[in-house]
């Protein structure tokens, strides 16, 4: 599979990055030798074979359900929140205007 | 099966829908952060450094989302799969800080289930119908954005963003609003039973997106529209009503149905395109590598299993056996929680006040809740949660009647006495004197009195006016200031009367 | 007495508790240091000496009164710019996050604070640890210290991702420093500097507030000049975090306790596979060398095969970037770090905007090949069929271990290679972590020690693969090569 000029563009929009006319052309043969590259898995046969789920053999943990048990983790903290906001306004994100 | 139908021009059509209704599961924290659930805080005060998808935070589900997932999906009786996994939904949105939403795609937590709506002549639903449950899983809520605040901006408030919701899906199993409209309604009432959500739709604990598409009978599927965050079942309805005549509109003109996500306005009630989300849908779902699968034991499900209440069908089942209660009282009692739990309570606490087995008193109980009580709660404008008497106090007021102490119409008055006072029932009726009088001396000389001063009634009566013998109780009840025990009453006048 | 910036992490903390000398005295050496190599090296992207000085002074009063002081007391560190840190700016390399000060720290800093450990300043790596020699940083490239012997002045790159903390440890502007592996990102700049460092099994060290590059790889790890002195500091950094879903629950053994070099009745494993055509000569030798001393060293050598190594590359490079088009999608200009909003710009006209403003090259690179591997159509024939390949790999070396108990292998395929070299094609950069790959998708522990160095006099790596929880193994092995190697050489001192 290969991209082409479209494909890169249409990537490009669904990853939320805006790139020129010129960096799509740049982007196309770079992709494609990575893309080439990787499909040399194509070659192995897992036919047999499960994904891989855990890395290492793990069970997921479920926590209780306590408001705020650890400050890291709970909230109640809005300015430590906003602290960083580009657009921080009356204790919202700021964000242009949505239309739905 | 359902005759709903809509004319067109060129004939009928038949409507298709699916239901995805989003409940926000009931917990105290998040599902993955242990910021607050609770409704209407301040802006931004229930965020984590999690919800707000700061670099490097990591999510940990909540057990009991995962609990309360499961029992749901028990109480449909759905098949709960002991291992399952959290994927990864990718989109770009203000209210989705991640940047993807953490749900289950490829293996959700509950599979195959069903629920049963009844039988509903009036509004179109001849028979009982089951309507396929297609899964449900468990998936984080997004944030809110507020439009009007601001001519330029939108805001942004977290709080809702993480919290726990089962998104369960239906099968396109119903074909009229009126059928839709019941699903809701039990699957509402189903998990207010179980305790899982608390089903508030206007505070948006429970939304559907309902999926509509219409067809000529006998042909396949059409395209489907998706209406998102619908809020009501009236809502849900008028969405389905909307929807299939606007795309019958649309087909019978020559047009195409667009497969495409639409809003509901509820002011005029018809449905628009919603352009915010009309992106090219490829959401690139993977495993969440930030977390394990999910696995389930046996003791885990036991647990589950056994802390499953009484489902509606069963309750109403018993209802009707084991108290002998007519269906349509069966029914108004098991409609919700706070209505079956204020009648059990009366239930037991009149049994026991006037040591009789529960079904000896439960159509006593039954019929004074169903006719008197919610009637004067009505009146007052007050639901059974904020009632101004508690179950023991009603119970009271009824072992009076059912003891004979109180007639059932100085029941009544007693009751609003007790609204007006919070005053006991039996103190009430100690101070006003409202004991009913059954003593036949006192009554008999009640009933010369009457029948002396109306000799010409009694006359009529004994030609064959039999009649007029209610005019006598009435005026025997009326000398009596109500209080003669009916029964009496009506004994000696019939032997006076002869 | 030697100067104090040549000391390890050891001897600072035995010299701080034994009185030799004041924490806050090693604290001003190593600040010293930072500071005249700024401009020169661009290790750092923000020093913090006052916090370095501040740590100092809390174990010099400790001390004074006789409190006990922690596994890492008085020992400055730097740490890697990929690590939350409280109020103090946390960028990732990268200009998204430009100005960015986390209200929070991460598990495994805040670990090493509790420990003793002080905060030289923030290191260098590449952006957002997506790189193998520090030239894809917002903020420079890093230098290494060394240079080839053949007379010329040509700038080498120091690895990567963490490139600034291979780059500090070599040219002692510190005794150890933390790094994250995603890919090879703690051995290969490692071996690339004669420095030491260990990847731990996936799961020892938190994730919680370490900057996220591929979820189901990153694992935080210690660099430093010695093998004890990794031990020490992995044990101030191990241990479980309820806050991470995939965090281990087990005890943090006491590695440095029982390191011995002895490797009687150890068997080691030679991976015939990772023998490839046309292997660097010099690394050929230093691998046949990292054999003959652990043999000296008791063990019994045997050869063995994972089969799968060649499709561990293109098993990494869907897998990571895929993991990271997602993880890098909370960057997007509304909670925090760069917002760019051009005139009449809309939400999603905004988010472009940021990203294309915010993200290097490589990091979009990444991105994009995530994005469409995981993207409708694609998800099974590029995905699904990596995480195949990927529990193939992990079978491999299950099946290994059956016969050895660490696996000895070189850890790049060459020594440091020149900035600007292999900077335009992808391709071959990636290359570059062919060896520390097939670990890392098993989530296995393994280490790089240095072995000797090249016929440019470039420091070479011998990279230790060890079972799942066996960090004890790999160490003792790094540490029966380390004592035979005797590694002495150093950058001469240019900048």
């Amino acid at each position: 599979m290969s991209v082409d000029t479209a494909t890169v563009a249409k990537i490009a929009s669904l990853a939320r990055i805006k790139v020129s006319e010129a960096e799509i052309e740049a982007m196309v043969p770079e992709l494609n030798g990575i893309l080439a590259w990787v499909e040399q898995l194509g070659e192995v046969d897992t036919s047999q074979v499960e994904p891989m789920t855990a890395v290492i053999p793990n069970t997921l943990r479920l926590r209780d359900d306590v408001i705020d048990a650890d400050p890291l983790t709970g909230g109640d903290k809005r300015d430590a929140v906003l602290a960083n906001a580009p657009a921080a306004q009356h204790g919202f994100f700021g964000v242009p205007k949505v239309i739905e | 099966m359902s005759t709903y139908r809509i004319q067109g021009a060129t004939g009928d059509w038949e409507v298709v829908i699916g239901l995805e209704v989003h409940a926000q599961v009931t917990s105290n924290s998040k599902l993955f952060s242990s910021s607050a659930t609770a409704f209407g805080a301040e802006p931004n005060s229930q965020v984590s450094l999690i919800d707000a998808a700061m670099p490097g935070m990591l999510p940990v589900p909540n057990r009991e989302c995962i609990r309360q997932a499961v029992r749901t999906g028990m109480a449909i009786e759905a098949q709960i799969n002991k291992w399952s996994r959290f994927d990864r939904k990718n989109y770009f949105y203000a209210d989705l800080p991640q940047g993807y939403q953490i749900s289950q795609l490829y293996h959700p937590l509950v599979g195959e289930g069903s629920l049963t709506i009844e039988a509903d002549e009036k509004a179109g639903i001849p028979a009982d119908k089951v309507i396929g449950i297609e899964r449900i899983h468990v998936e984080q809520d997004a944030g809110k954005l507020m439009h009007d605040q601001h001519p330029t901006m939108s805001y942004v408030d977290l709080n809702r963003s993480g919290v726990a919701l089962m998104e369960i899906v239906s099968r396109p199993d119903m074909t009229s609003p009126a059928e839709a409209g019941a699903y809701v309604a039990k699957l509402r009432q189903i998990l207010r039973y179980v305790g899982s959500c608390d089903g508030n739709m206007d505070q948006g604990s429970m939304r559907c997106d309902v999926n509509v598409s219409v067809r000529k009978p006998g042909e396949p599927f059409g395209t489907r529209t998706e209406t998102k965050n619908v809020n009501s079942v009236r809502f849900v309805m008028q969405t389905i009503e909307h929807e299939a005549s606007r795309q019958v509109d649309v087909l019978e003109s020559g047009g195409k149905i667009v497969q495409e996500t639409r809003l509901f306005d509820p002011t005029t009630g018809s449905t628009r395109s919603m352009r915010s989300k009309e992106d090219a849908h490829d959401y690139r779902y993977f495993p969440d590598p930030d977390l394990l699968p999910l696995e389930l034991d046996d003791a885990f499900l036991e647990a589950c299993r056994a802390s499953l209440p009484e489902l509606p069908d069963a309750k109403r089942a018993r209802y009707e056996g084991e108290l002998g209660l007519s269906a349509y009282n069966a029914a108004v009692l098991t409609a919700d929680v706070d209505t079956f739990a204020w009648f059990e309570a009366l239930l037991a606490e009149t049994a026991s006040a006037q040591g009789k087995q529960p079904a000896e008193v439960a159509k006593q109980a039954a019929n004074w809740l169903i006719s008197e009580f919610f009637g004067a709660l009505n009146k007052l404008g007050k639901s059974l949660e904020d009632s101004p008497i508690s179950h023991e106090q009603a119970a009271e007021l009824l072992a009076l009647v059912g003891k004979g102490t109180i007639s059932g119409s100085i029941a009544k008055q007693v009751l609003e006495t007790m609204f007006e006072t919070g005053d006991n029932a039996g103190v009430i009726v100690e101070r006003e004197g409202l004991k009913q009088e059954s003593d036949t001396g006192a009554i008999e000389a009640k009933v010369d009195e009457i029948l002396a001063a109306n000799a010409d009634k009694v006359a009529q009566y004994r030609e064959g006016k039999v009649a007029l013998f209610g005019f006598f109780v009435g005026q025997t009840m009326k000398a009596m200031a109500g209080k003669g025990n009916p029964q009496v009453v009506n004994e000696i006048l019939k032997a006076k009367l002869g | 007495m030697t100067e104090l910036t040549e000391l390890g992490v050891a001897q600072i903390r035995d010299g701080v508790a034994g009185g030799d000398f004041t924490a806050v005295e090693v604290a001003e050496a190593f600040n010293a240091n930072v500071a005249a190599a700024q401009e020169a090296l661009n290790a750092f992207i923000i020093a913090t000496p006052e916090k370095a000085i501040e740590a100092a002074q809390a174990t010099d009063a400790k001390r004074a009164k006789g409190e006990a002081l922690g596994k890492m007391g008085g020992v400055p560190i730097g740490m890697k710019d990929l690590f939350a840190t409280f109020d103090v700016q946390t960028t990732a390399a990268s200009h998204m996050l430009e100005g960015f000060k986390p209200q929070y720290e991460s598990t495994v800093s805040q670990k090493l604070w509790d420990a003793g450990a002080g905060m030289l300043g923030k290191l260098n790596l590449d952006q957002f640890a997506m790189g193998s020699s520090n030239e894809t940083s917002y903020f420079g490239n890093v230098i290494s210290p060394w240079k080839r012997n053949d007379g010329g002045n040509a700038a080498l790159a120091p690895g990567g991702s963490s490139g600034g903390s291979s780059a500090a440890l070599a040219a002692r502007l510190c005794p150890a420093a933390t790094g994250t592996d995603t890919g090879g990102s703690i051995r290969q700049p490692a071996a690339f500097t004669g420095t030491t460092g260990i990847k731990p099994t996936y799961g020892r060290c938190s994730r919680w507030g370490v900057v996220a590059f591929a979820s189901s790889l990153d694992q935080a790890g210690p660099m430093a000049r010695s093998v004890q002195d990794c031990a020490i500091m992995l044990e101030a950094m191990a241990g479980f975090d309820a806050k991470d879903s995939t965090s281990l629950d087990l005890p943090v053994p006491n590695w440095e306790a029982a390191l011995s070099g002895d490797m009687k009745g150890k068997k080691v494993g030679i991976p015939k596979e990772y023998r490839v055509d046309g292997l660097d000569d010099d690394v050929a030798k230093s691998w046949d060398d990292g054999i003959a001393w652990l043999k000296d060293a008791g063990a019994e050598i045997v050869e063995i095969s994972l089969p799968h190594t060649k499709y561990a590359l293109p098993t990494y490079y869907i897998i990571a970037p895929a993991e990271a088009s997602s993880n890098l999608a909370r960057y997007d200009g509304v909670r925090y770090g760069l917002r760019d909003l051009p005139d009449g710009a809309n939400l999603q006209d905004m988010y472009a905007a940021t990203r294309a403003a915010g993200f290097g090259p490589e990091v979009k690179r990444r991105i994009l090949i995530g994005t469409y591997v995981l993207s409708a159509g694609f998800y099974d024939a590029y995905y699904t069929q990596a995480q195949k390949v990927r529990a193939l790999i992990a079978q491999d070396f299950a099946k290994a271990f059956e016969q050895c108990d660490v696996i000895l292998a070189p850890t790049a395929p060459s020594a440091a290679f020149g900035l600007g070299e292999n900077v335009d094609d992808p391709l071959k950069m990636y290359l570059n972590d062919v060896f520390a790959v097939p670990a890392s998708l098993a989530g296995l522990p393994a280490m790089s020690v240095p072995a000797g160095l090249n016929r440019e006099g470039l420091p070479l790596g011998l990279q230790v693969i060890g079972k799942a929880f066996d960090e004890q193994g790999v160490l003792n092995a790094g540490l029966a090569l380390e004592q035979r190697a005797q590694f002495a050489a150093k950058p001469e001192k240019w900048w």
